[in-house]
């Protein structure tokens, strides 16, 4: 026996899912959820109109759209140097692996409550997922161009005439739907107190208004569901206008200059070199101290939470993706299937998994729970979608079996070295977002960087937050190792490019 | 033969991952001349042209096996390509977004002798397996370098058009290697003929001191 099979890894990562389920915190807590479930549905079909505050959607969309434009086009500067500098593609490793929400809790302490804020919370980690995702739509582009041009063009010329225009087209179709993302982030940053949609929509739910809070987020869908409409080549450059005359005015916080030193040479210094001379051991062993503390209190718990809800999450997407895909397909369910898949496409799209765990958090109690169902339907949603349209892309011989059997014998064995790819490509983006549902109260890393930045410790934060982009860039690690191991090297498709496609050829395992 | 040395290689061996293309290859390109180089697959023909480019490629237009154009872009800039060396960076980039007229009427008249006029505003991606090849040609002829190598230039036209084509080429360019398939264009156009055969040359002499019947052999009794 050489290497890994797909039974094998499956039956690694159920494994581990079930043993994390014996440890993990799952229990409904809440004294009544149906009634708040109840309470949830009526406000749904009751929507309270006049909830919609017509700024908190402007500045959640000039967030989105100054944030995403600013990330892109630094993301485009660092996707030129990405295959050739491994300082820059470290670079990029680091500012996309700290979660936008990291971001804007530290850039408040800098910028306070203000456009700068929410604007570079987004900006930084999209210029280094952009870079990555650019470096490796110019890799995959087809060159043959490149190496006819007479000897001696220039770099921009060869560029511009060569590679730009084989990958332009991409580049529109991923930034466009990036765009999508950044208002999902935005939404969510107006949990922490910018002015989004988020803001109030956190206060509706905490107060129970549900009637209020389904019309903001309809609010939200129709701007997403119609983003096709209004975000295009030729609209771009008036919305990047509108949306930085639109940015609200900063509220207090002094001087950014001020602040930033502040942040920089003192607030982020570990406690015990602030305290102590530098030339004086003591002030060098309690600095060990200090880190251990931080490290057996704060690092291994928070890191080992992480990993037990992200884990469960992960085979629970998995599992929903395999049970939803044929629902969604054309292949299986004809017309209803298309429908299915385009609803189910919107509503996965414009639905933040962080506000998704708040609103379960309301309904069932503090425990894993509402973080797990959130990272399943979000996550298990998107990969359910994407092989939905990989099925509809398979080559079908003309007396194919129909039903349960055609899913059993044909769609899922052919699929499964796809399906892992997803599922292996996702892994990281679980465990990022599993870290920042600490925030809501999960032990995992975010709970302890939320509760070191509310105590205003901010040497420890970073400690922390560095041990999240730890965990992230070693999962990542290990999921490229994996996929290696499985012979699933190619890139999943993108749900960029999927959106628009009715099948998609089965890219991927080859076994 | 009368014009100086333009181009040769001695002795050129050559492989890919350790498994040889080319063994002990010599050849000699002069002035003036065309050189139909001919073989089955695999048999070294394009590794050879490769080595004759790397040789002196400022001075010299490529005609690649695929058409390899930008799909993207219109008929007009994969053929202004061909310039890209001799023109400013930012007259590049002008061009890229608003062509200029007279660039315009330059290509429209090498489009017209590849017959192509008509579609100087069409993307590439449109465009027939043929009419890419032309496009390609196009690109080589507006580039107007002295020698011409061309890997299969005229292997997706029907034997007319691949005539006029090779016609044309011979007349722009001084100098040609060209890879070719059909044994009757190379006896009528190329002025040499070399026959590779797994990596080595069996057969280099002059077009008019052979008949089709001594190449038919070394294409696995086509024809």
């Amino acid at each position: 026996m050489t290497g890994l099979t797909y039974a094998r890894a499956s039956l690694l990562l159920l494994g581990a899912a079930l043993a994390s389920l014996l440890v993990a915190d799952i229990a409904v807590t809440a004294l009544n959820p149906w009634a708040d479930l109840r309470r949830i549905v009526v406000g749904i079909v009751t929507p309270d109109l006049r909830a919609i505050d017509l700024w908190a959607v402007i500045w959640t969309l000039a967030f989105a759209v100054v944030g995403v434009a600013l990330g892109s086009a630094s993301g485009f500067l660092l996707a030129i140097f990405y295959p050739r500098s491994k300082v820059i593609r470290r670079f990029a490793v680091v500012i996309r692996s700290v979660h936008e929400l990291f971001w804007a809790l530290l850039l408040i302490q800098v910028f306070g409550i203000g456009p700068l804020t929410g604007v570079l919370a987004i900006a930084l980690p999209y210029a280094g997922i952009f870079a990555k995702v650019y470096a490796e739509m110019i890799e995959e582009a087809d060159l043959a161009a490149v190496r006819v041009l007479p000897v001696g063009t220039s770099a921009v010329s060869a560029f511009a005439f060569a590679r730009l225009p084989e990958v332009a087209e991409r580049f529109k179709t991923y930034t466009l739907y990036r765009l999508e993302c950044g208002m999902r982030s935005t939404l969510v940053l107006g949990f922490i107190g910018l002015p989004t949609i988020g803001f109030h929509l956190e206060s509706y739910f905490k107060q129970g208004r549900y009637a209020q809070a389904a019309a903001l987020l309809g609010a939200f869908y129709v701007l997403i569901g119609t983003r096709r409409l209004w975000a295009r080549p030729a609209t771009v450059p008036f919305l990047i206008i509108f949306s930085l005359w639109a940015l609200p005015e900063s509220i207090g916080g002094g001087s950014a200059w001020v602040n930033m030193i502040r942040f920089l040479g003192h607030d982020i210094v570990p406690w015990p070199l602030r305290q102590g001379h530098l030339l004086d051991p003591a002030t060098w062993a309690a600095l060990a101290n200090w880190f251990w503390a931080i490290f057996t209190t704060k690092i291994i718990p928070g890191t080992w939470q992480t990993l037990v809800l992200s884990q469960i999450a992960l085979v629970a997407a998995g599992a929903l993706a395999l049970a939803l895909f044929p629902l969604v397909s054309r292949t299986f369910l004809g017309l209803a299937g298309q429908t299915a898949g385009r609803v189910m496409l919107v509503v996965v799209r414009s639905t933040p998994e962080y506000m998704l765990a708040y609103v379960l958090l309301q309904v069932i109690g503090p425990s894993m729970l509402p973080a797990i169902i959130a990272l399943a339907l979000h996550n298990g949603g998107i990969i359910g979608y994407l092989l939905g349209r990989h099925a509809d892309g398979l080559e079908q011989r003309r007396d194919a079996p129909r039903g349960l059997n055609l899913y059993a014998f044909e769609a899922v064995p052919r699929m499964y070295g796809q399906f892992l790819a997803y599922i292996l490509y996702r892994w990281e983006i679980i465990v990022r977002e599993s870290a920042i549902f600490g925030i809501l109260g999960v032990g995992t890393l975010g709970f302890h960087i939320d509760g070191a930045i509310s105590e205003l410790r901010f040497d420890v934060a970073v400690v922390l937050i560095a041990a999240s982009v730890a965990l992230c860039v070693g999962i990542d690690w290990l999921s490229r190792r994996l996929r290696k191991s499985l012979k699933i090297a190619t890139l999943p498709t993108r749900l960029a490019e999927a959106a628009g496609a009715h099948g998609l050829a089965p890219a991927g395992g080859t076994r | 033969m009368g014009g100086e040395l333009v181009f040769g290689v001695h002795g050129a061996s050559a492989g890919y991952d350790g498994r040889p293309v080319l063994h002990d290859v010599d050849l000699e390109v002069r002035r003036g001349e065309c050189v139909a180089l001919m073989g089955r697959s695999g048999a070294g023909k394009s590794t050879l042209l490769g080595l004759l480019y790397d040789q002196m490629p400022h001075e010299i237009a490529l005609v690649p096996q695929a058409a390899a154009l930008v799909k993207p872009l219109s008929v007009f800039h994969n053929v202004f390509m061909g310039r890209l060396d001799r023109h400013s960076t930012a007259y590049n980039l002008r061009n890229l977004v608003w062509p200029a007229k007279h660039e315009i009427a330059q290509v429209a008249d090498v489009l017209a002798d590849v017959e192509l006029a008509e579609k100087i505003r069409t993307p590439a991606s449109t465009l027939s397996g043929g009419q890419q090849q032309r496009v390609s040609v196009a690109r080589a002829l507006y580039n107007g370098r002295p020698v011409l190598l061309g890997d299969e230039p005229v292997s997706a036209l029907d034997i007319v058009q691949g005539a006029v084509i090779l016609q044309l080429l011979r007349a722009r360019h001084e100098t040609l290697v060209l890879v070719l398939h059909d044994i009757g264009l190379a006896l009528q156009h190329a002025d040499r003929i070399i026959v590779l055969e797994h990596g080595r040359k069996i057969i280099d002499q002059p077009a008019t001191d052979l008949k089709a019947r001594d190449l038919v052999g070394h294409f696995g009794g086509v024809g």
